[in-house]
């Protein structure tokens, strides 16, 4: 890393929630400290590739919107993951390419139009105060950001980023990879070791009944609604949760656990959404609907993979 | 359901193997947890990205790009062939937390004598009284749940939780006990406070607390607490949604 501090960006209009994440906090999650990292891995890893980044560079995740940012200096940049009604200066701001901007510029993000979440990445990285081996944001652990503290972005802070070592080639992200997050979807979901707990009208009803994203939704958990599922297993001691559980507390209604999750926990589970089927929710809308879908190990694995093999 | 047999291998998502080593909570079992998580960090070496340790379980978290989920599964099963649980004698760090037992840090103290039918005196004694072991941290970073609480104790959570739990409180739930690292929502029993840091960036691993250590808490007035830093903010009787 260069020694430089750089100022990037200046806040001018603090949105609701903009967190920095870089690919998460690892190796820590025995001491109860969550994982972090960006809710839609995708569209973060997009981000990163188009600015000329490496895997694991720091971005800022906007969620909603709201957040208004001038630039400091010229920077070359890229916009992925949800449409929040983005605007560079007064015009639509592109998305899913390498942007070019002017010191002065402004980016201004609105409102949810496609999607819920933004990344915004900057060629070289923003450049935040790592904790326990991480920038990733996470505001509950008062942990990771640009001043270690856990804060989500304030009106007039200055964000500061990182020198790149050259300016990436204008880039395009594939038309396959730009997604749409507006239609219903079909999660792929690894089948976990409680699912024969589950009676089987509920097993048929988690893998055709429609779910509708509900209003408690956040980095920490989905929840989701429809037919009321059954297990004979109500709790079990407390055990370790990994990225995508869709647990199932006594009231029949599932909850997909995201990047912010709490380290442990008893409630039975149907199984793991992929990484990418999480990434997936985590720009879903209240109100949105879904249906899951059963996947193969080897499937899964091929496809993940595939989706590392153009980043790492 | 019938039990499965133990040990064994549970799939968590692509990423993941949940080792299943007891259906019973036990001191006995973080010898062999432990053991567990050495040998996982020797063997995976640089494919493993995290370990999380519970009451009866291992979680192991590997990395799908570097390691398959069956190449990770047979690596576990020749460590689980070889396992020894770890030296009793060697294992846990000792933690002496000082703690102030009072209505104005503990504002549960009277309803845990109610439900125990003990006094309120004999409550603190049989929470000093005992050394506990940490049997997993969660909830919150550097949250220990420690146990077994002795079963006079046995008190269910609040109906409904406080919406903040200062830092440094004393608290029991069912067989369990633990003190709050920072302030959270929280729906055990408040019986104290300690002026302990449970989790302080100024430290390595932040953590105090590890699984596996033992902890007692020692009763002490209100000047030795205050003088250690306590923060003596009477937490809320009042329980808001």
């Amino acid at each position: 890393m260069r020694a430089t501090n750089l100022i990037g960006f200046r806040v001018s209009r603090a949105g609701p929630l903009a967190l920095l994440q870089d690919a998460g906090r690892f190796g820590v999650r025995h001491l109860g400290v969550t994982q972090g990292g960006p809710a839609d891995l995708h569209a973060w890893a997009w981000a990163n590739r188009l600015a000329g980044n490496p895997w694991g560079t720091a971005v800022l995740e906007v969620t909603f919107g709201g957040l208004e940012l001038v630039a400091e200096r010229d920077m070359t940049i890229a916009l992925t993951g949800a449409d929040l009604g983005i605007h560079h200066n007064l015009q639509t701001a592109p998305r899913w390419r390498t942007l070019a901007i002017s010191a002065g510029d402004t980016l201004s993000f609105g409102t949810p139009v496609n999607g819920l979440r933004a990344y915004l990445a900057v060629a070289g990285g923003f450049r935040g105060d790592s904790v326990l081996g991480s920038v990733a944001c996470v505001v509950r652990e008062q942990l990771g950001g640009f001043d270690g503290q856990g804060n989500t972005l304030r009106e007039g802070e200055m964000l500061t980023v990182n020198q790149p070592e050259a300016t990436p080639a204008n880039q395009t992200a594939p038309e396959s990879e730009q997604r749409d997050y507006r239609h219903p979807t079909t999660l792929d979901l690894l089948p976990g070791a409680q699912i024969a707990a589950f009676n089987g009208r509920s097993l048929f009803e988690a893998f055709n009944a429609e779910w509708r994203v509900d209003q408690r939704a956040d980095r920490m958990g989905v929840r989701l609604t429809g037919p009321r599922l059954q297990c004979a297993i109500s709790t079990l001691v407390s055990e370790g949760i990994s990225l995508g559980a869709v647990q199932v507390p006594p009231d029949g209604q599932p909850i997909a656990l995201l990047n912010d999750r709490q380290t442990i926990g008893g409630y039975p589970r149907l199984g793991n959404l992929t990484p990418l089927a999480a990434s997936r929710l985590a720009q879903c809308l209240p109100g949105q609907t879904l249906r899951f879908r059963a996947v193969g190990i080897d499937r899964a694995l091929r496809h993940h993979r595939r989706f590392l093999q153009i980043f790492r | 359901m019938k039990p499965a047999r133990l040990p064994c291998l549970e799939r968590a998502g692509l990423d993941g193997w949940m080792v299943r080593l007891f259906d019973d909570i036990e001191e006995h079992n973080l010898l062999w947890l432990t053991a567990l998580a050495e040998a996982c960090e020797a063997v995976f070496g640089d494919d493993l990205l995290d370990l999380v340790p519970s009451y009866t379980t291992l979680l192991v978290v590997f990395d799908p790009f570097r390691i398959s989920p069956c190449e990770a599964r047979q690596q576990l099963i020749e460590i689980l062939d070889h396992l020894k649980p770890a030296d009793a004698a060697a294992s846990g760090a000792l933690h002496e937390l000082p703690t102030w037992y009072d209505p104005q840090t503990g504002p549960d103290l009277q309803r845990v004598a109610e439900l125990s039918g003990l006094s309120v005196a004999s409550v603190i004694e049989a929470h000093s009284s005992r050394e506990y072991r940490v049997f997993a941290l969660g909830f919150a970073p550097g949250f220990a749940f420690m146990g077994l609480l002795d079963p006079a104790l046995n008190c269910p959570r609040l109906d409904t939780p406080r919406q903040k739990v200062p830092a440094g409180s004393v608290a029991i739930a069912g067989q369990q006990t633990a003190a709050y690292p920072m302030v959270t929502p929280g729906g055990w029993n408040l019986i104290g406070r300690t002026p302990a840091r449970l989790f302080d960036r100024n430290r390595d691993g932040f953590s105090l607390l590890r699984v596996g250590d033992r902890v007692s808490f020692v009763p002490v007035d209100r000047a030795t607490f205050e003088a250690q830093g306590g923060n003596t903010t009477p937490a809320t009787g009042e329980v808001t949604k």
